[in-house]
């Protein structure tokens, strides 16, 4: 064992019982448990092919019903969330955030257990932890979310630019020594031996060189601002159906920026671009096929025909706004009229 | 946030900074701070606790193995179905003191994956204390001592912790067979190897029984999460596993859904199970099985999939706002032969023997010829290593892992049974004369013999003649049908198991919804099916049931005794169809004598009697 490894376990020993002043068995994590087990729920979405599992966990971050959770594609469908007595409820998507692939559900609920997204950044390589998700679907109903306990092994960036893994977050993030980020852990909670949060389980990663699984969290402090935003309304994304259409002929449209989208088949296909005009606003800013259209001006686009929509409401003079994906980047990107 | 917590945790918040700052920056040899050493020492002192109980598990002829958990001094051990299944009855067994012992296989439970064994040659084997499972919670440290990848091949356990992960676990029955259900989850590692083996507590009591793990694409290793079938559960079948049989699960013979406006209401029931002769129906609402509260149709599945088919136990049900508290007969999940049929599908194929390629031998024909001369050749019968005196302890039978020790349980039975009143010295039939009073003061007579079942009753004189007219008094609910059960009791005592009529022990019950669990005989005699119910320390019979028509209530035959009374016989007996109590009589005096003549031997037993009256 090495020095640096002995200290790490002294220190989650310590942390566990420093404050004990009898000195007896270990004493059960059941409190923090039980806290965390409250405020994690299970999300249940489009999936359920070809080894995609339709399930997800989330957290509650109000006590009005706002759940954060990791922004994937079980969320292309709008999302049931059961809370951990049982309740369930049909879920909006009020807010994401595609470079922290975050997502933020709304329930209509009140008085609800909640974590509080905390600003420090308290966490550090050798804290103990729980990680509190509902992996693999084990828990149904009023069944609470799965609890497994760990430290934290470092506090790092990960080295995802190289394409060594396939996320969009470029940030710090908490890597774990459990093996927390199984099918369906990603969008739960981990939190400290107090049961306060640290931070949110992640998409399962796997480094493409070596096919290991990585086992991390992105830090609260990371996630606060978004979800402060999102919480304040500051973001408005939901596409609105009652604002102003303008006229065809003064509004956007696919042929005004310079895109073919692809074949439109399902009730929301996603917004992939399959080619760019010529000499379009799409070309000069270097928009590509397969490029994913994520938001136009702010708003969220979940399928073709919200990105229709939404340019129906933009005045064709106008500039516009996309944030896409190209790859496992995410991407701003601005089209100029001339 | 954090003042909803205790104390502790802040402090221990602060403990962290410090210890942080200190043992980062010490130089020189660490040093623990006393309340980690102790709490280091704790957990060592738990393992070494825990140890000694934990069994490695390895298959003759090199077949693959896991782990098992040492429950009694005499040697039973718990493991999984899926681990001794392909050792077939045979195994061997490492215990951490060095030591290798053979093991028999008592008991299976395909559908809960739980197998009794025995391990052989000690009366001192250590053991492990049970805990109750029903009390851990998630968060709660844990321990799991086996034999993961076979690594304990000398012996030495491995040991991981972790925590509970969750409690009231359950898991879809995979493939056909084996249900998980209101099991523990850990995340304590548990890989191949570990199966049957112990979680622990962190003071080092036994949980559960290690089962299985979720492995989906990163292959055939832990991922962070185990199941362990709850001891709760185990405590349950214990009996059951100890009678030798190959054993079901229960059913209620009704679904249930859990109600969008919330409660577990029936969605289904059969009108032959006795759910529904005591009134379950549609749409009832079910409130409580077995003293404990459901509030969504997992609870149910969780409770009932815990229990052994055949148990009577208590239910609660609300029904068109009347609250109904009744005892209820579980049915057999499986008919006996959809049991053995599925069972055999589930065995895993025989292991794949490693054969050795020829071509890898050419260079090396010393060896090759030396193997051939040895171990090349599969072994194709592994009982071959195994010591007659093992042998001895087992016995096949359809429908028995291991009829050698249903027989040892019925010769516990008989001897028992001859050793209370009306205790009989020597084989032989006798006749029993019974006088006693109603409750509202009416003689009764009775007498029971080969010739001849009679009973008077008040006015009411009955004599059944046949079988079949026994059969049609259970039937219609009689008072006779106390006839037969007392008939069963005075023929099983003159005659024992081997000449009554198909005899085995089935397990342990609760007796009318209640415990202890009671030893259960079952016994047939001609179309009559009769279960002898015993108490587990006093042996004595407490209730006597016979059945005549599957589908319909049984006679109950409830011997009441007064309190320290135990030698002296009934007081009173309660014959009771349903749950409602047909027939009371205090006894006044209940003699046995040896059948017919001599007129002087009816004397000399007479006074070997005990009136039970004799207060």
């Amino acid at each position: 064992m090495t020095r640096r490894s002995i200290t790490v376990c002294c220190v989650i020993l310590g942390t566990l019982f420093g404050g004990l002043s009898f000195a007896n068995a270990q004493p059960s994590l059941e409190s923090a448990a039980e806290h965390a087990q409250s405020r994690v729920v299970k999300i249940y979405g489009a999936g359920g092919i070809s080894g995609l599992e339709a399930y997800q966990s989330g957290f509650l971050v109000s006590p009005e019903g706002h759940v954060a959770t990791a922004w994937s594609y079980v969320l292309d469908v709008d999302p049931t969330v059961v809370l951990d007595d049982g309740r369930r409820f049909d879920a909006k998507i009020v807010g994401f955030e595609p470079s922290l692939a975050l997502a933020v559900l709304k329930i209509e609920a009140s008085e609800l257990p909640f974590f509080r997204v905390e600003e420090k950044a308290s966490a550090q390589w050798g804290d103990p932890i729980l990680a509190v998700s509902n992996l693999f679907g084990i828990a149904t109903g009023r069944e609470p979310a799965s609890v497994m306990q760990g430290c934290i092994a470092a506090v790092t960036k990960l080295d995802a630019r190289r394409g060594t893994f396939k996320t969009p977050y470029r940030g710090s993030v908490l890597i774990l020594d459990l093996i927390a980020n199984n099918p369906g852990a990603a969008g739960g909670a981990v939190v400290d031996v107090n049961g306060n949060l640290v931070g949110m389980l992640g998409k399962e990663l796997r480094d493409a060189s070596t096919g290991v699984w990585l086992n991390y969290a992105l830090p609260a402090s990371a996630l606060r601002t978004t979800i402060g935003d999102i919480l304040a309304g500051r973001v408005p994304q939901a596409v609105n159906s009652n604002e102003p259409k303008l006229a065809r002929d003064k509004a956007h449209s696919l042929v005004t920026i310079g895109v073919v989208m692809v074949p439109d088949v399902l009730e929301s296909t996603p917004a992939y671009v399959d080619e760019v005009i010529v000499g379009s606003p799409a070309e000069r800013a270097n928009l590509r096929p397969d490029d994913l259209i994520l938001l136009v001006n702010g708003r969220r686009i979940d399928g073709q025909r919200s990105l229709r929509d939404t340019l129906r409401t933009i005045d064709r003079r106008d500039q516009v706004e996309l944030t896409i994906q190209r790859d496992s980047e995410i991407l701003p990107v601005s089209l100029r009229v001339e | 946030m954090s003042r909803e917590f205790p104390v502790r945790w802040l402090c221990a918040a602060i403990a962290l900074g410090l210890f942080a700052n200190n043992w980062v920056a010490a130089d020189g040899p660490l040093k623990l701070e006393p309340i980690v050493a102790s709490v280091e020492q704790d957990r060592i002192a738990a393992i070494e606790h825990a140890m000694p109980s934990t069994v490695m598990v390895f298959v003759p002829g090199g077949a693959g193995g896991g782990s098992g958990v040492l429950i009694s001094p005499d040697g039973y051990a718990l493991t999984n179905f899926h681990v001794s299944s392909p050792a077939g009855s045979f195994m061997r067994c490492g215990l951490s003191d060095g030591n290798i012992y053979d093991a028999v296989i008592v008991g299976v439970d395909p559908v809960g994956d739980l197998a009794l064994i025995k391990l052989l040659g000690r009366d001192d084997f250590p053991y492990a204390e049970l805990a109750d499972s029903r009390l851990a919670a998630a968060g709660d440290w844990c321990m799991v001592i086996g034999n993961p990848f076979l690594l304990a091949s000398n012996l030495k356990p491995t040991v991981t912790w972790g925590i509970l992960s969750g409690v009231g676990r359950y898991q879809y029955p995979s493939g056909t067979l084996l249900e998980y259900a209101d099991c523990l989850q850990t995340d304590a590692s548990i890989n191949p190897g570990n199966s049957g083996g112990p979680i622990y507590d962190a003071q080092g009591r036994l949980l559960g029984v290690v089962g299985r793990a979720s492995f989906e694409k990163r292959g055939r290793v832990n991922v962070g999460v185990g199941y362990a079938i709850s001891i709760n559960q185990a405590k349950n079948f214990l009996g059951y596993l100890h009678s030798g049989r190959i054993v079901d699960h229960a059913t209620l013979g009704a679904t249930v859904a859990t109600a969008p406006e919330g409660g577990v209401r029936v969605s289904n029931i059969l009108e032959t199970s006795d759910a529904f002769r005591r009134g379950l129906t549609y749409s009832a609402e079910i409130l409580e099985i077995d003293g404990r509260i459901v509030h969504t149709a997992n609870d149910v599945q969780n409770i009932i999939a815990t229990l052994p088919s055949g148990w009577r136990v208590k239910l609660v049900y609300r029904n068109e706002g009347e609250t109904v508290e009744t005892l209820v007969r579980l049915m057999s999940v499986h008919r006996q032969d959809e049991l053995l049929e599925k069972m055999a599908g589930a065995m895993p194929p025989p292991p794949p023997r490693e054969m050795k390629d020829p071509q890898d031998e050419d260079d090396e024909d010393r060896d090759k010829e030396e193997s051939e001369g040895g171990d090349s050749v599969p072994q194709q019968d592994a009982s071959k290593e195994v010591p007659n005196s093992v042998k001895a302890l087992h016995e096949a039978r359809r429908g028995f892992s291991n009829y050698h020790f249903n027989e040892l349980a019925q010769s516990n039975f008989i001897d028992s049974l001859r050793q209370q009143f009306p205790s009989q010295d020597s084989p032989g039939p006798v006749t029993w004369t019974i006088k006693g009073k109603t409750a509202d003061g009416q003689d009764v007579a009775i007498r029971v013999s080969d010739e001849r079942l009679s009973m008077v009753a008040g006015a009411i004189t009955v004599e059944p003649e046949t079988n079949a007219d026994l059969y049609d008094n259970i039937d219609d609910e009689t008072i006779a049908g106390l006839l037969p059960a007392l008939d069963a009791w005075r023929r099983m005592l003159a005659q024992g198991p081997k000449q009554f009529g198909e005899t085995s022990y089935l397990g342990t019950m609760p007796l009318g919804g209640e415990r202890p669990l009671r030893d259960c005989i079952i016994a047939n005699d001609g179309e009559l099916e009769v279960r002898f119910l015993s108490h587990p320390q006093s042996h004595l019979v407490e209730a006597i049931e016979v059945f005549a028509d599957r589908d319909r209530d049984p006679a109950e035959l409830w011997l009441i005794r007064r309190p320290n009374a135990t030698d002296a016989g009934p007081s009173a007996i309660d014959l009771r169809y349903g749950t409602e109590s047909l027939l009371r009589i205090d006894i006044d005096s209940w003699q046995t004598s040896a059948d017919e003549q001599p007129t002087e031997e009816q004397h000399s037993k007479q006074a070997d009697l005990e009136p039970e009256n004799a207060e």
